[in-house]
């Protein structure tokens, strides 16, 4: 088993409040000690230089491309993407073919993890047989195998009826279920945010209202059920105004949003670029400023990387046919990290956003540098400059919607229960 | 230097001076054209392929006349006998089209953005012949001919655009033409069919022709397709007529010697009664269709002098 001292790192644990020059102790893969002073325990040394050294991240939304998508990514190349990205925990979304909508597929995925020996897996299970959207999935056999929580993935529950029940089910078995906030009969055919922008390019547009709408309905339906409602990568000022008088209800409602939405605004999509189509659409500048001052006022729970990988062909069609999605495993620390260094966001909450939060979440014990926990880390320069580059990205995707984007900060190690699986 | 560069694709962006450069090259082949000559050597040599994946016989055909005028080999491609039915993706088209050494593609497609698309991959100059709800820019350009050949100006000229604007590009190219060119335009319609924030666009919104019409200059009614009932935009198009159907009554609104256009084809009594559309005196829709081959003479004109000069 795996024994290393990593020596002259920042020791940054959000969980517990640590932020100070130390070292690491890794023993049998666990972390066995931390703190400003650990001696010279007889272990291979690796010295940190300075760097920071945080919990590995949990991403609590990415579609890894398995079963069915394997043409656009494999868990084997999600695997690589996530380990260049500082992640070793991804909580991998169920609308695949076939869907994750029987416990088996939950084990399976849970295995293939573990064989990538870089990545836990933490499987969504469907809210609907097949993420259909009409019948309800057997959501207690699968909560049994080990589904961390049930959404039907890009798909919203668009009918009320349905997603009543589902929230009151689940109740029952602890889970909450995850939506994509986007009213299905206004968005139904949509490329781009209702505005000026898509009103030029003469794009299908979707109101930006229907994310509010929606979440008002399942805000009103988590009051009536007592279930618990996450939003996915909200992207409104609007919808986060209903989530954050919601929580000071004392409603079960939490939300989460993905860099693109605080990084981009429409204009991303410029001259028909496929690249930047995403679901939910990129929005105005407004909405991507509310969406900023949500992450540093804490009505947004996480940031995940919302990872979409798509194949060239995917993307290259007129705009309208191209499919949504973006890649976001080897970006979101840094586009996070760009928040930080805007003085938008302290880095001890940029860092929790993107380990113990999205983990507590999933009701997962990663996330956290304790003592006994397993070695999952991230090494991460600060400082160090790259530039986004689609075609030379870790992974098998290169779609991402940042190409050209030039960053600050990039992780330069990652520990896989103390085995270095990048850098 | 007329454009700067080396594709059509949209109005907007293009700045007057180009603009009133294109109308008044397209000017001098109306003459050209009554005179009964030709100019069969500008093109010579030159292949157009006229690329149309939605049906079309005026805009194609008018492509076709003022191809052969100047003097080019002009193929018709149509999907309905292209392997794009096949399966063969738009990018595949491109590379086809390259190993043929095409000089001058025009590209009609029922997506917006296809055309630019396609002219990141091909070698040849690209004129969007319309694109999904995007632009038609030369349909636009023939439209500006028309006007200012009737008033002898752009400026200062209040044009109404009636109908179903929000999946029309032609209105989205006559509107950015004309904005730039100076004239007032506003736009009617019923609010399911006004595009959102439409008057960011330059424009004045109005929801009834009464109105609307209130002296204008000109009057653009636009074609009213018939899935837009279907899709329950406006619940019949006996009572789109009623509100936005251009009769002599609601054209009484307008000034008196207001002018009638219609890009075609026309759905009579929908969006234009019959007597209003055939009014030889207000009605100068077939002129449009005269127009249309000397502006797209002064487009392929412009364009190839372009290639050669990056030959």
């Amino acid at each position: 088993m795996t024994d290393l001292l990593i020596t002259n790192v920042r020791l940054l644990d959000p969980a517990s409040g640590l932020d100070s020059q130390g070292a690491l102790l890794v023993r049998d893969g666990l972390i066995a000690d931390l703190g400003p002073n650990l001696g010279r325990p007889d272990v291979p040394t690796l010295d940190g230089d300075g760097a920071i050294l945080c919990p590995g991240l949990v991403d609590m939304r990415a579609e890894l491309g398995e079963p069915g998508g394997e043409y656009r990514e494999t868990i084997a190349s999600a695997a690589l993407a996530a380990a260049a990205g500082g992640i070793t925990t991804v909580a991998a979304l169920p609308d695949t073919q076939p869907a994750i909508d029987d416990p088996a597929l939950v084990r399976l995925l849970r295995a293939r993890g573990e064989e990538t020996g870089s990545l836990t897996i933490l499987p969504y299970g469907a809210v609907t047989r097949g993420c259909l959207g009409t019948d309800m999935a057997e959501l207690g056999l699968l909560h049994e195998a080990g589904a961390v929580a049930f959404t039907d993935g890009a798909r919203a529950i668009g009918s009320t009826r349905l997603m009543r029940l589902a929230l009151a089910y689940a109740r029952g078995f602890g889970a909450r279920i995850v939506q994509h906030p986007e009213d299905p009969s206004l968005a139904a055919g949509g490329a781009a945010t209702q505005g000026e922008l898509a009103t030029r390019l003469g794009l299908p547009a979707i109101p930006a209202a229907a994310e509010a709408i929606l979440v008002a309905r399942d805000i009103r339906l988590a009051q009536m059920t007592g279930g618990a409602v996450h939003f996915a990568h909200i992207s409104t000022g609007e919808a986060l105004d209903l989530i954050r008088r919601a929580k000071a209800d004392g409603l079960a409602i939490t939300c989460d949003t993905a860099p693109p939405y605080f990084d981009l605004n429409e204009t991303a999509i410029g001259n028909f670029r496929t690249y930047a189509k995403l679901s939910p659409p990129l929005r105005r500048e407004e909405d991507r400023l509310a969406i900023v001052a949500g992450l540093a006022d804490g009505t947004i729970d996480a940031i995940a990387s919302d990872h979409q990988p798509r194949d060239a062909d995917d993307k290259r069609l007129p705009f309208a046919q191209a499919s949504a999605g973006g890649t976001g495993l080897a970006t979101l620390l840094s586009v996070t990290l760009a928040q930080v260094h805007g003085g938008q966001l302290p880095l001890s909450h940029a860092i929790a956003l993107l380990t113990c939060r999205p983990a507590a979440l999933l009701g997962s014990r990663a996330g956290t540098l304790a003592r006994g926990a397993a070695a999952d880390l991230c090494l991460l320069d600060l400082e160090r400059a790259w530039k986004v580059d689609a075609g030379t990205l870790p992974g098998k995707a290169q779609n991402t919607p940042f190409d050209g984007r030039a960053l600050e900060g990039r992780v330069v190690g990652t520990f896989k229960a103390g085995r270095r699986v990048f850098g | 230097m007329l454009t700067p560069t080396r594709h059509l694709l949209q109005i907007e962006g293009m700045h007057p001076p180009e603009i009133g450069a294109l109308l008044d090259l397209a000017e001098s082949y109306v003459l050209l054209n009554r005179s009964g000559k030709t100019q069969r050597d500008l093109l010579r040599g030159r292949t157009l392929i006229n690329l149309f994946f939605e049906d079309s016989t005026r805009t194609r055909t008018s492509f076709e006349l003022a191809g052969k005028r100047l003097g080019a080999d002009v193929i018709n491609m149509s999907v309905a006998n292209s392997s794009v039915n096949k399966g063969e993706t738009l990018l595949d088209t491109a590379a086809t089209l390259n190993a043929m050494h095409c000089d001058l593609l025009v590209v009609r497609h029922a997506q917006s953005g296809a055309p630019a698309l396609l002219a990141q991959k091909v070698d040849a100059a690209v004129i969007n012949a319309g694109d999904g709800t995007h632009e038609h820019p030369t349909q636009a350009l023939l439209d500006a001919l028309t006007i200012r050949r009737r008033r002898g100006r752009l400026e200062g000229l209040t044009v109404a655009i009636c109908g179903d604007v929000l999946h029309s590009r032609v209105a989205r190219s006559n509107i950015h033409l004309l904005t730039a060119m100076g004239s007032r335009v506003r736009v009617i319609g019923p609010p399911t069919l006004i595009p959102a924030e439409a008057s960011r666009l330059g424009v004045d919104v109005f929801h009834d022709m009464k109105s609307g019409l209130q002296d204008v200059d000109i009057v653009m009614m636009l074609r009213l397709q018939k899935e837009r009932m279907s899709s329950g935009l406006v619940p019949s198009s006996r009572e789109f007529f009623r509100f936005w159907g251009l009769d002599a009554e609601k054209l009484a609104f307008a000034k008196p010697d207001a002018l009638v256009m219609h890009p075609g084809p026309m759905n009579r009594g929908v969006e234009i009664a019959s007597d209003v559309a055939d009014d030889p005196i207000r009605s100068v829709i077939k002129e449009q269709v005269e127009m249309g081959v000397a502006v797209r003479m002064a487009v392929l004109d412009v364009l190839s002098r372009q290639a050669k000069r990056n030959d």
